[in-house]
């Protein structure tokens, strides 16, 4: 055997071991774009808080209209809706580009690792929020998104874990500080993603 | 020069075996149609290189049926987990010899 056999043959050990456990078709741009949806989101949700609630009056912005609620509960899933749509729809193109599957044993576990903590978060936050504890809405949704990417980064790269721990931290600070919720939610949805997404983008995707 | 080939897994000399043995040491299990698409390897190859692990008792195999299907998967055992570990000593070896 001569040694620069033994080196290919080591390093598509390397690869395959790596490819058959980390799911690495996770696409940057989409990071991208959810961070500029939750943005958009963010703006929406303000200016129905804050704009509309109130005529001439000041600091008369309780959250605690059904309709209002309503439309920022409308506002937050359709955010959510177009960024798993695209998130999907950029890592399957990225997938067949890199020729790999986008359903695989790797991919199923990444997503069953996000999916418990989210679900477990989502129906805590549906809890809070039909008690009327609208004020701890904003950091739940950053932690336990946090925890979900932790959780999900084992299976993926490890950038993802990092972000994770930023949104963790994020969600303990918004419930520190309670009625800036929004800010600590466009700051962990917003900004966070964009800059994860694109220092993923150049980082993988090139 | 003459190369020690102490160590050196003939059940690994086949390239497909050797990268078998690499995915389900990495990962807790595999099952067959996965790996299929992961090595991009025809079903006859692979289920005769999965047989010949198998025989060294290298992998173990669990059958079972997601509803009527059959799904066969695969996980490496301890003894094939340690004969991995000693082949790649045995190519690092090689490659130090050869320096």
């Amino acid at each position: 055997m001569k040694e620069k056999d033994i080196y290919s043959e080591l390093s598509s050990i390397r690869s395959l071991m790596e490819r058959s456990a980390k799911f690495i078709s996770l696409s940057g741009l989409s990071g991208v774009m959810a961070g500029i949806y939750a943005l958009l989101g963010a703006y929406t949700g303000y200016r129905i808080v804050y704009y509309e609630a109130s005529g001439l009056t000041y600091r008369e912005y309780y959250i605690d209209e059904y309709s209002i609620i309503f439309r920022l509960f409308m506002v937050a899933v359709t955010v959510l809706v177009f960024s798993i749509g695209t998130g999907i729809l950029l890592t399957v193109r990225n997938a067949r580009k890199k020729g790999e599957t986008v359903w695989n044993p790797v991919s199923r576990k990444l997503l069953l690792s996000l999916l418990i903590p989210l679900a477990a978060g989502g129906l805590f936050i549906l809890i809070l929020l039909y008690r009327g504890y609208y004020g701890i809405i904003a950091p739940a949704c950053l932690l336990f998104y946090g925890l979900a990417l932790v959780s999900g980064s084992h299976y993926t790269y490890p950038d993802v874990k990092w972000l994770g721990i930023c949104e963790i931290i994020l969600g303990l600070l918004a419930a520190l500080m309670p009625g800036y919720g929004l800010i600590f939610w466009t700051i962990g949805f917003g900004l966070l993603h964009i800059l994860y997404g694109s220092v993923m983008h150049f980082k993988y995707d090139r | 020069m003459k190369l020690s080939l102490e160590h050196f897994d003939k059940a690994f000399e086949n390239r497909i075996r050797l990268q078998i043995m690499s995915v389900l040491v990495a990962n807790d299990s595999y099952d067959f149609n996965s790996l299929k698409d992961l090595l991009k390897v025809t079903d006859g190859n692979l289920a005769s290189h999965l047989k010949a692990l198998e025989k060294e008792e290298y992998i173990t195999v669990t059958k079972t049926f997601l509803g009527r299907k059959p799904n066969t998967s695969y996980a490496a055992s301890d003894k094939g987990r340690d004969a991995f570990k000693l082949h790649l000593k045995a190519l690092e070896n090689l490659i130090k010899q050869q320096k």
